[in-house]
């Protein structure tokens, strides 16, 4: 398989399993937590590293949703404090931490093989090169089997959790009235964002995972009142953001993961203007 | 070189390079401050991430078009682009169905993801002029030369001086943007006005802390100052002082460790400003109320006391006896400590006569006992009569509000209610203390 072809699989299944549970960040009106969520698995990732020096997956996901958790339950609480605004909030939790994991990058340079730059767009360019490989055979890029591993993790998550993720997203006081409990869900949603945001994170970067979650399910969101259909659409709007953005990036010579944000940008316009225009012809 | 020389070389300013970078520092805090005061209560903190992260792409086009580094022409292209990014979520949220937070991430990553794109490409183009691009990114004070300096203190004196002119206008579109425009202000105009003092104070950040951490310096040290007063002017010399601190801050430690970026620092001393912020200010802190809480504790504690002497000797009509230590623990679970510190309290209050660790109420003691159980039952008599709750559903509700009723509301309770004499339990109200007082008066 050449290296293109891994690239292209390693973006789609960012893309994807980014979409998929970003979706329900839109419809819950969380988009900017899960943008917080994604600067501040930084420190988390950067602990870890330094922790146990090498860049095993497992203490990476648990420093990373620990880091995630501990952002979400912070806002929650300096915002139900009564002190701060909750926008306020949001932006003070995850600046803070990201600035704990940029000078922790700094001072154990040596040690962290994180770039300072990539670590805001990513090097999706070089994931195939970093092999996954068990009982000295050669299974492939390690990116597309963390990877894959989170997307059918989601996927799981959402199947089966339908009924609970459906009713707290739409009616969260129904929720409650029927026993599901509002909080639990939050911070299960929370978690899943957190693991999704770090196996993307090499290949995409902090900002950009940030379109990946939010982008394909505004999409969505703008053409479909129907939460299956909104998922179906989700995992296409990533799929092309990911192959147009690839393609950008060889034509422009260029970056990848950036170009799968303005391309998922396009896509939004498209269908921004599509709906406007439409919307307009019904009231005609 | 050791701490000490560190120090002293730093703060003398002999150094042109520190007091270019530490003057950057200064003007950006402290500017930061003053305009973040109004970003922090418009509730425009996160729109300041996204309209930061939308001045990439323009540093890159500036760049790409006039072909070298100019700085005015960078700042310049920023401001465009950072300013079209708070257009586009203006336009997002007032045209379709998506909520404000998407329209902030879309935009953020959208403008982001160009301005990498074009940075990448710049790179890979290898124009030689360009090393320096990717500085934005996390900023870097220690390369501020004298004509950066420049610009920024002319955009600054700027925006000082857009505030101070248009300060009354914008202080009452900041709290309430409706009595604005009743006052005849436009508030298209102050909207506008707002958003571009946000966005020259970013262009001012991008070369010390770079697009991604511009949003921190501007709210954490407003939001800071905002526990501590209630008053705009006082907030925005506040936040001024916070951000100058932190800016200060920001330089020492990165002239200390030079391979540590300043603006990461900026935000970690503000942030520390903060949370002793929350904690400490008067008023509102975490602290205060804790305090608070503690008194309030105190004060039921004592009321329960009170109340469960008053009870008892009502029940047995014997106002005269001495009650022991433990029996009084067990008419209410009282805490043995609980109890010895309350009980301290009332004689002090000389509300409770003490003899050899026996208990009896005074005549005070009597009067105040009577008032606690008064306002208990004349509530419950209130919940059963005007809100139709059940008698066995109103003692809970009750249990607190003997604590709170003021005089005011019991005399307004007694007038609504015709002085009852009995509470839906069929218990007696007493009415002790106050037929005395209205006696003597």
């Amino acid at each position: 398989m050449s290296p293109d072809f891994w690239i292209i699989v390693t973006a789609i299944l960012a893309a994807t399993s980014c979409g998929l549970i970003g979706a329900f960040l839109v419809l819950r009106q969380n988009a900017m937590l899960g943008d917080a969520i994604s600067h501040s698995v930084l420190p988390g990732l950067v602990l870890a590293f330094i922790i146990t020096s090498s860049n095993s997956v497992l203490p990476m996901l648990i420093g990373a949703t620990v880091m995630g958790l501990l952002t979400a339950y912070l806002t929650e609480l300096l915002s139900k404090s009564g002190l701060l605004y909750k926008d306020a909030s949001i932006g003070i939790v995850f600046t803070f931490l990201f600035s704990v994991g940029v000078i922790l990058l700094t001072l154990f340079a040596g040690d962290v093989h994180i770039d300072q730059d990539c670590v805001l767009y990513g090097e999706i360019a070089y994931t195939p090169w970093d092999r996954f490989i068990y009982a000295s055979t050669d299974l492939g890029p390690r990116s597309v089997w963390v990877l894959g591993g989170v997307l059918l993790a989601n996927i799981i998550f959402i199947v089966s959790f339908f009924k609970q993720l459906k009713i707290t997203s739409f009616d969260s006081e129904f929720a409650e009235s029927v026993g599901i409990s509002t909080k639990k869900w939050h911070y299960l949603l929370m978690t899943m964002v957190a693991l999704t945001v770090v196996a993307s994170f090499e290949a995409v970067g902090a900002i950009l995972v940030v379109a990946m979650l939010i982008i394909p399910g505004a999409v969505a969101y703008l053409l479909t009142n129907n939460l299956i259909k909104m998922l179906f659409l989700t995992a296409v709007v990533g799929i092309l953001s990911a192959l147009g953005g690839f393609q950008g990036a060889v034509i422009f010579d260029s970056s990848i993961a950036g170009f799968m944000a303005v391309f998922g940008g396009i896509i939004f316009v498209i269908a921004l203007f599509y709906k406007i225009i439409s919307g307009r012809i019904q009231t005609q | 070189m050791d701490f000490w020389e560190q120090t002293v070389r730093f703060f003398s300013l002999v150094d042109a390079n520190v007091r270019y970078v530490l003057a950057g520092s200064v003007l950006l805090g402290g500017i930061s401050g003053g305009i973040g005061s109004f970003t922090y209560l418009q509730r425009r903190s996160l729109l300041s991430d996204t309209v930061a992260h939308s001045t990439l792409p323009g540093i890159g086009l500036a760049f790409l078009i006039i072909g070298r580094k100019d700085q005015l022409m960078l700042l310049l292209g920023a401001g465009l682009t950072g300013w079209l990014g708070a257009l586009c979520v203006n336009y997002i949220i007032s045209r379709t169905k998506i909520k404000l937070d998407a329209a902030l991430g879309i935009v953020l990553s959208v403008f982001f993801g160009l301005g990498i794109v074009i940075l990448t490409a710049i790179q890979k183009s290898g124009s030689g002029n360009q090393s320096g691009l990717d500085k934005f990114l996390f900023g870097q004070a220690a390369l501020i030369s004298k004509s950066d300096l420049y610009i920024l203190a002319l955009l600054t004196l700027l925006l000082t001086v857009l505030v101070v002119a248009y300060y009354y206008k914008l202080k009452v579109f900041t709290f309430d943007p409706e009595f604005a425009s009743s006052l005849g202000f436009s508030t298209g105009w102050l909207n506008l006005l707002s958003s571009t003092l946000l966005v020259v104070t970013v262009a001012i950040g991008l070369q010390i802390v770079g697009v991604v951490l511009m949003a921190a310096i501007l709210i954490i040290p407003a939001a800071a100052a905002r526990q501590w007063t209630q008053r705009l002017s006082r907030m925005i010399m506040l936040a001024v002082f916070f951000g100058t601190i932190s800016g200060i801050s920001g330089a020492y430690i990165s002239f200390l460790a030079p391979h540590l970026p300043t603006g990461p620092w900026m935000v970690i001393v503000a942030s520390f400003i903060l949370f002793f912020s929350v904690i400490a200010a008067p008023g509102r802190g975490a602290l205060s109320r804790l305090r608070v809480h503690l008194r309030n504790r105190k004060k039921m504690t004592r009321e329960h006391i009170l109340k469960v002497l008053f009870k008892e000797s009502m029940s047995r009509n014997k106002w005269d006896i001495y009650y022991p230590f433990d029996q009084i623990m067990q008419m209410w679970s009282f805490t043995s400590k609980e109890l010895r510190r309350g009980m301290r309290g009332l004689s002090k209050q000389g509300l409770i006569e003490v003899n050899e660790a026996m208990y009896k109420l005074t005549r005070d003691g009597i009067k105040e006992g009577s008032r606690i159980i008064r306002l208990h039952r004349l509530w419950e008599v209130y919940l059963t009569r005007y809100l139709d709750l059940p008698q066995d559903h109103v003692h809970r509700d009750a249990e607190e509000m003997e604590h709170i009723i003021t005089p005011e509301v019991e005399k307004e309770l007694l007038l609504l209610l015709d002085k009852p004499l009995f509470d839906p339990h069929l218990q007696e109200i007493p009415y002790l203390d106050y037929e005395e007082a209205n006696d003597e008066s």
